[in-house]
């Protein structure tokens, strides 16, 4: 999934500043699995910002709409009947949810109210770790289903560097090494040997180096 | 009237109290059994277990127009459902922190632990919060 921060109060605070009618919408999937962007969150940011407004003499209207999924057309469109109401949208949604509401509303400003982090899963209860950094060309079947390009710090394919402490990262000493992770598994599944074979040169024009990305599937077109 | 102590509310203050059903409701309910008064600024609402509380029936007290909001429950350890009174405590923690984010005092939202037999310590309690949140003064109406 998406995981995604609410960014302070302060910085929403000055998005709304010259508007009264605010919509704060929400979404469905990814941010209200990672507790930053669903329905509840919407709830939480809305009651702050009244709080905030009444606490400094302003009014302020804000309209609450959490939908099953930002991403989508058809359930971005659900916001349309609100957002004819106000002047300004606050989007707890992740960066692609936002923009969302920008190309189908072009003429409401829409501003985000969380930084869309990265892509990975939940650990545990309240913790978050990165797992895939959609370089668009997964090697997990050379690694041991662990991903060195999202989990080592340096994105090595052949490593580990000489910064692996103790299983641990240089960065970081609560970073796990990737590649002491890939070897431990890989020694599980007995196929270290297979860590020998050098891994050539990434293919990066398949990730952010061959610009925007996209996929196209004519038998699914309408 | 006298002995529920309302001729006592000198202040518009109102104070929220969510108490778990299982001590601090009970508390509170000898308490006036034992004829002991506490403020009628304090409006107890009963929940099931404090590990019922949500950041947001807290946001929602004060955006009523609560002045100050107490969460009280079992003690550490003795919560009927293991731990939601542990529960609580941390997301009470973390209400205090939107709190501060607005600029609103986080003292107005405490914790509490006490179990059901501590009626005069409900009372105890429930005096302290009241004086701190008359110091503290008016919230956001």
């Amino acid at each position: 999934m998406i995981v995604a921060e609410r960014k302070t109060i302060e910085e929403i605070k000055q998005y709304i500043l010259p508007y009264k009618n605010i919509l704060l919408t929400g979404c469905g999937a990814c941010v209200t699995v990672c507790f930053s962007g669903g329905e509840k969150e919407v709830g939480i940011l809305a009651s702050q910002l009244r709080l905030l407004c009444k606490k400094e003499n302003r009014e302020i209207n804000i309209i609450e709409q959490t939908v099953k999924r930002q991403c989508e057309k058809e359930f971005t469109m659900e916001l349309e009947n609100n957002l004819k109401k106000v002047d300004a949208v606050i989007c707890l949604a992740c960066g692609a949810g936002s923009q969302f509401i920008a190309k189908y509303f072009p003429t409401k400003p829409v501003f985000p109210g969380v930084n869309t982090k990265f892509l990975g899963g939940t650990d545990e209860p309240g913790l978050w770790m990165e797992n895939c950094l959609l370089c668009g060309d997964c090697i997990l079947d050379k690694t041991g289903g662990i991903c060195p390009i999202a989990r080592c710090s340096k994105s090595l394919l052949n490593g580990p560097c000489g910064g692996s402490q103790n299983g641990k990262c240089e960065i970081d000493k609560d970073i796990d090494c990737a590649w002491q992770l890939i070897y431990d598994r890989m020694k599980l599944l007995g196929r270290e040997q297979e860590l020998e074979t050098i891994q050539p040169i990434k293919d990066w024009s398949k990730s952010r180096d061959g610009g925007p990305r996209k996929i196209v599937r004519e038998d699914l077109k309408l | 009237m006298n002995q529920l102590g309302m001729e006592n509310k000198n202040s518009d203050l109102e104070i929220i109290a969510f108490c778990c059903q299982y001590c601090a409701y009970a508390a509170a309910d000898l308490a006036g059994s034992m004829k002991i008064q506490y403020p009628p600024e304090i409006k107890i609402v009963r929940i099931p277990c404090t590990g019922k509380i949500d950041e947001l029936y807290l946001l929602k007290a004060f955006e009523s127009g609560a002045d100050g909001v107490m969460v009280a429950g079992c003690e550490e350890g003795n919560c009927h459902f293991l731990e939601g009174n542990i529960r609580a405590k941390k997301k009470v923690g973390y209400t205090q922190g939107l709190l501060s984010e607005i600029g609103i005092e986080k003292e107005r939202l405490e914790m509490f632990n006490l179990s059901a037999s501590q009626g005069k310590k409900f009372a105890q309690i429930a005096n302290e919060f009241t004086e701190r949140i008359k110091k503290l003064g008016e919230g956001v109406k």
